[in-house]
């Protein structure tokens, strides 16, 4: 109906339309040009790209620039490729949204179905933690992490990515329960039910979207950091994310631009999938991050 | 006393979140305001310096430098990014054929990472092999485009790579608020003889506002925080040309045993944030609770 209606509500001619087409089409084009660079060069021969048009396609079709950032590739002061570092993030990644996803589920419930005197500032104080600039935590982060015997680990980067992953998902889930009828949770408390039977019962067997949109959030964020990773991180903890900045940043030798780009698209990857797999999810993240209340 | 327990409970499970909140936000702020006017250089120090750390970062000129190219940056970012994601959001929003398409190609910059868009970038705007490289071969040889090269255009760079991944964010948001309007008002405007310039400069865009509001504090706390993508871009040169704020914390916190400038720079990023993001929170709270 609103769909219908709202065809009344502008009338466009031919060539209005056709411009709009062509403008529409113009912005997909400047949007995908980054990525088609980086995939066309990145199966190129190094000399096909010093010589010839980063815009056209490989004349000479190789797999070996994506083997070379994958397995081979210096990075510090080994040569392993980006693998490693992959393996770092995946470890990183998916305990520090796991933990910060559970927590924020329960802090949620917490401050909509069980209010008690303060819960407004509580969650204000947790919401603005979400927008601080890192920079102000840095310095006595490394400090901290040095006294709890975690500098330079993945614990270390696990911690921090909860800490400051909080903020986030105790929002989601907060708007998210806030519109869930408090009516079933009293009646439930009659019923005898507590706490956690009714957090288990009622609220969580209907959480599955809102979980959706909070682990996309999380995965992407801590799978994409580049601060922390690069100030608490040592060796063998370091993730992704610095590792090809180390590769792409690194002055010594001859700039593989071709290995820099399959490295690049490894890196992308994983949210990118996530991305294409469940962009809806990503969307609605992304709003609720943005847009409270 | 289960009835007890049953009081204190949801706040006994609160409490490990506030907790780490309370100490590594609201404690962490606070140890490194007080780094601020304390004597720290290497490490930690605490004895205590008074404003002197704050008058020596406004001599300075690498702080101007990052100052003045977070005033374009920021400013350019922000209203590029507001004109061609309300743009976008309009015309996507006249019956396009293909819209599903075209909103998830608009959008998927936002799920990469800084570093993979500034290392694109890098290269693709490299005038040896980028789009210079490219339009030379295509036969325009007078072309030339080597700003990430120049101390002066350097910036723009960085303003163009990030237009490029935040854009799509803001058609997302601004498509979100037009779907929201009632069609029955545009329709009321329509019989009244309004044209649709008119439809949208006196009625839809007055009705985005909620919009605009979200999408400024977003963009404005990005690029205030703007780090990685400089780091991977430009690494904060050619020379020191493209320094911003936050780059400037890291390498005096860090590289240049200066911890007490640094940490007065982090303070006064974080009073940037603060003055755009409590009135807007406390306002966005507020509203929720009438």
């Amino acid at each position: 109906m609103s769909a219908a209606s709202k065809d009344t509500a502008l009338r466009t001619g031919v060539i209005a339309r056709a411009l709009i087409y062509a403008i529409l089409l113009v912005f997909a084009v400047f949007y995908l040009l980054p990525l088609f660079v980086m995939l066309v060069n990145s199966v190129k021969p190094l000399e096909e790209i010093r010589q010839g048009n980063m815009l056209a396609f490989p004349e000479l079709f190789t797999i070996e620039p994506w083997i070379q950032a994958w397995g081979e590739a210096q990075i510090g002061v080994q040569p392993t490729g980006l693998k490693p570092y992959f393996i770092n993030s995946l470890v990183m990644v998916i305990p520090a949204v796991i933990i910060s996803t559970l927590l924020g589920a329960i802090n949620g419930y917490v401050l909509t179905k069980w209010q008690f005197p303060g819960h407004r500032i509580v969650f204000g104080l947790m919401l603005f933690s979400c927008f601080i600039p890192f920079q102000i935590v840095l310095i006595p982060m490394a400090r901290i992490l040095g006294m709890l015997d975690l500098a330079g680990t993945t614990y270390g980067l696990i911690l921090v990515h909860v800490v400051y992953g909080l903020g986030f998902t105790t929002l989601f889930f907060r708007n998210y329960y806030d519109a869930f009828p408090t009516e079933l949770i009293r009646a439930a408390t009659i019923d005898g039910a507590g706490f956690f039977r009714i957090f288990q019962r009622i609220l969580l067997p209907s959480s599955g979207p809102i979980i959706v949109v909070t682990v996309i959030w999380q995965f992407t964020n801590v799978w994409n950091d580049f601060l922390f990773g690069a100030s608490f991180a040592d060796f063998d903890s370091q993730p992704m994310t610095v590792a090809l900045n180390n590769l792409v940043s690194s002055s010594t030798g001859v700039k593989e631009y071709n290995v820099h780009f399959a490295g690049a698209i490894l890196a992308a990857l994983p949210t990118l999938i996530v991305y294409i797999v469940s962009g809806r999810y990503f969307v609605r993240g992304l709003m609720a991050g943005a847009v409270k209340g | 006393m289960i009835e007890r327990l049953q009081t204190y409970l949801p706040r006994l499970v609160l409490s490990p979140s506030f907790v780490l909140i309370l100490l590594f936000v609201y404690g962490f702020i606070a140890f490194t305001g007080y780094l601020s006017v304390s004597d720290s250089r290497m490490l930690p120090s605490l004895g205590f310096v008074g404003l002197e750390n704050y008058e020596k970062l406004f001599s300075l000129r690498h702080w101007s430098i990052a100052l003045k190219n977070l005033a374009i940056f920021g400013i350019l970012y922000i209203v590029i990014c507001t004109v061609i994601g309300l743009g976008l959001a309009i015309l996507l929003d006249m019956k396009i054929r293909g819209e599903g398409m075209l909103r998830p190609i608009y959008l998927y910059p936002m799920a990469l990472s800084f570093i993979v868009t500034g290392t694109a970038w890098k290269w693709f705007l490299d005038p040896g092999i980028g789009l210079e490289n490219v339009m030379h071969l295509w036969g325009w040889e007078s072309f030339s485009f080597n700003w990430i090269k120049s101390r002066e255009m350097a910036i723009y760079t960085v303003v163009i790579a990030a237009v490029w991944q935040s854009s799509g964010f803001v058609m997302a948001m601004f498509l979100a608020g037009l779907r929201g309007i009632d069609n029955e008002i545009l329709k009321a405007a329509q019989i009244d003889g309004a044209s649709n310039w008119q439809l949208y400069r006196r009625i839809v865009i007055p009705m985005l506002r909620p919009a605009f509001l979200s999408a400024f504090v977003v963009l404005a706390h990005l690029a205030i925080k703007a780090y990685d993508l400089v780091i991977a871009l430009t690494n904060g040169g050619p020379g020191r040309a493209t320094e911003l704020p936050a780059t400037f914390m890291y390498s005096y916190s860090f590289t240049r045993n200066q911890m007490g400038i640094g940490a007065s720079s982090a303070v006064i990023m974080l009073m940037m944030i603060a003055s755009i993001i409590i009135p807007y929170l406390y306002s966005e709270l507020r509203e929720k609770k009438t």
